[in-house]
């Protein structure tokens, strides 16, 4: 760890940030997911907005505590994170880096429709769902009906 | 009462609401008919939770004596709750969960459709995030209602007692008192009363689709929301959710 003496520019802590991968899915990082709002120096302090997934994701304080460790890690000691929940996140700021990935780990990708356009593991879409709800708030259960290979859904919001 | 007054008892009425419900929803981790169930109703209580944590939030900033959302949740007795009684009768069957969770999300999805238009751009903000949660839980227990009224005839039978016994919690949720009308006037809530067509239309047409009977009577079982009587069972579920502040305050972990 190192005490910086010149502040480094915002393109910069973007690229560290987007090197911080999301506790629960960790292909992808916190920025694919679209959760860091802005990131700004206010004077000699930085500040980060975070903006929440789901209300009650217990990934949030994780998260917190990730960027802070990235964040000094790097010499970055007055850092302060605000966490803003309008406008309300959305699947929308998924980045196109980050649906890629998460179609390779094998979680299909939000689509406005609703359900997943295609099975992540063989590509049928001959597929159906076996839950609203899945294994964090932001998923659903899905099964295909080709390869029989259950799968996670991004759920769309 | 003074404006602030009737701030903080609405911001109590939404967190208490969804604190409760999500306590209720909680107890049925690890117990429910299947796995996929069990995971969905511990998503759905975990949402509950997580707007818990706003408005009480909210409610503690607006009230500035120094109090937290947990201080709220964990510190207060039963007579300073300000949740409907529909959410604190006791789970019963998974019909009847999934009834009150139906007759809950219907009026909260409509409730917090008004509240994205709030004047107070806090409780506008809260109701834009919570809101989309929302309409995922009723698009869920709406199905499952459908799903379990319209299946065997066990569960048709069981969903209609489930009907009958908690339909006269539902009124509660469209009653207006002078914190209302004080919220009205300053345009951060909207009466409680104007929600009821568009609720009995919603909820008539899922209920009629899940070929279940509404009851006819209006009458009303109340007292939650003004905090007036809550029912027996709230105090039986305060000792098992705030036992753990309660025996070591101020304990964290």
């Amino acid at each position: 760890m190192s005490q910086v003496t010149t502040q480094p520019n915002v393109d910069q802590i973007w690229d560290w940030l987007d090197a911080v991968p999301d506790p629960e899915i960790p292909v992808i990082s916190l920025v694919d997911l679209g959760i860091i709002r802005d990131v700004a120096w206010e004077g000699g302090t930085l500040v980060v907005i975070v903006t929440p997934t789901y209300s009650g994701c217990p990934a949030t304080s994780v998260i917190a505590m990730d960027i802070e460790t990235a964040l000094r890690d790097r010499g970055i000691s007055d850092l302060k994170l605000k966490t803003q929940i309008s406008p309300a996140w959305t699947t929308d700021w998924l980045s196109q880096k980050g649906r890629a990935k998460l179609e390779d780990y094998g979680i299909a990708p939000p689509q406005p429709a609703g359900g997943p356009d295609k099975c992540p593991h063989c590509g049928s879409k001959d597929v159906t769902r076996v839950s609203q709800f899945g294994s964090t708030p932001c998923k659903a259960h899905w099964r295909c009906q080709d390869c029989l290979e259950p799968f996670d859904y991004f759920k769309c919001i | 009462m003074t404006r602030e007054d009737a701030f903080t008892q609405f911001l109590l009425q939404m967190g208490d609401n969804t604190l409760i419900l999500g306590h209720r929803v909680s107890e049925w981790c690890g117990h429910a008919p299947v796995l996929e169930e069990d995971i969905a109703l511990a998503n759905t209580a975990l949402d509950l939770i997580g707007q818990t944590q706003m408005w009480l939030g909210l409610a503690a900033e607006v009230q500035g004596d120094g109090k937290s959302a947990d201080d709220l949740a964990f510190l207060r007795d039963a007579w300073d709750f300000r949740n409907v009684l529909l959410v604190e009768v006791p789970n019963e069957d998974f019909g009847r969960t999934l009834m009150r969770q139906f007759l809950f999300d219907a009026w909260h999805s409509i409730q917090l459709g008004r509240l994205m238009k709030s004047s107070d751009e806090r409780v506008a903000a809260i109701a834009e995030k919570a809101s989309k949660e929302v309409a995922y839980h009723l698009e869920r227990s709406a199905d499952t209602v459908v799903g379990l009224g319209d299946g065997t005839e066990e569960s048709h039978r069981r969903m209609q007692e489930a009907l009958d016994y908690l339909w006269p919690y539902a009124g509660e949720m469209f009653q207006s008192d002078e914190a209302d009308a004080e919220m009205v006037k300053a345009g951060i809530a909207p009466d409680p009363a104007s929600l009821r067509e568009e609720y009995d239309t919603l909820v008539s047409r899922v209920l009629t689709e899940a070929t279940l009977t509404i009851p006819e009577s209006r009458f009303a079982h109340k007292g939650g929301r003004t905090g007036a009587m809550h029912t027996e069972h709230l105090g039986h579920l305060l000792t098992q959710m705030q036992w753990l502040q309660r025996a070591y305050p101020g304990a964290k972990w």
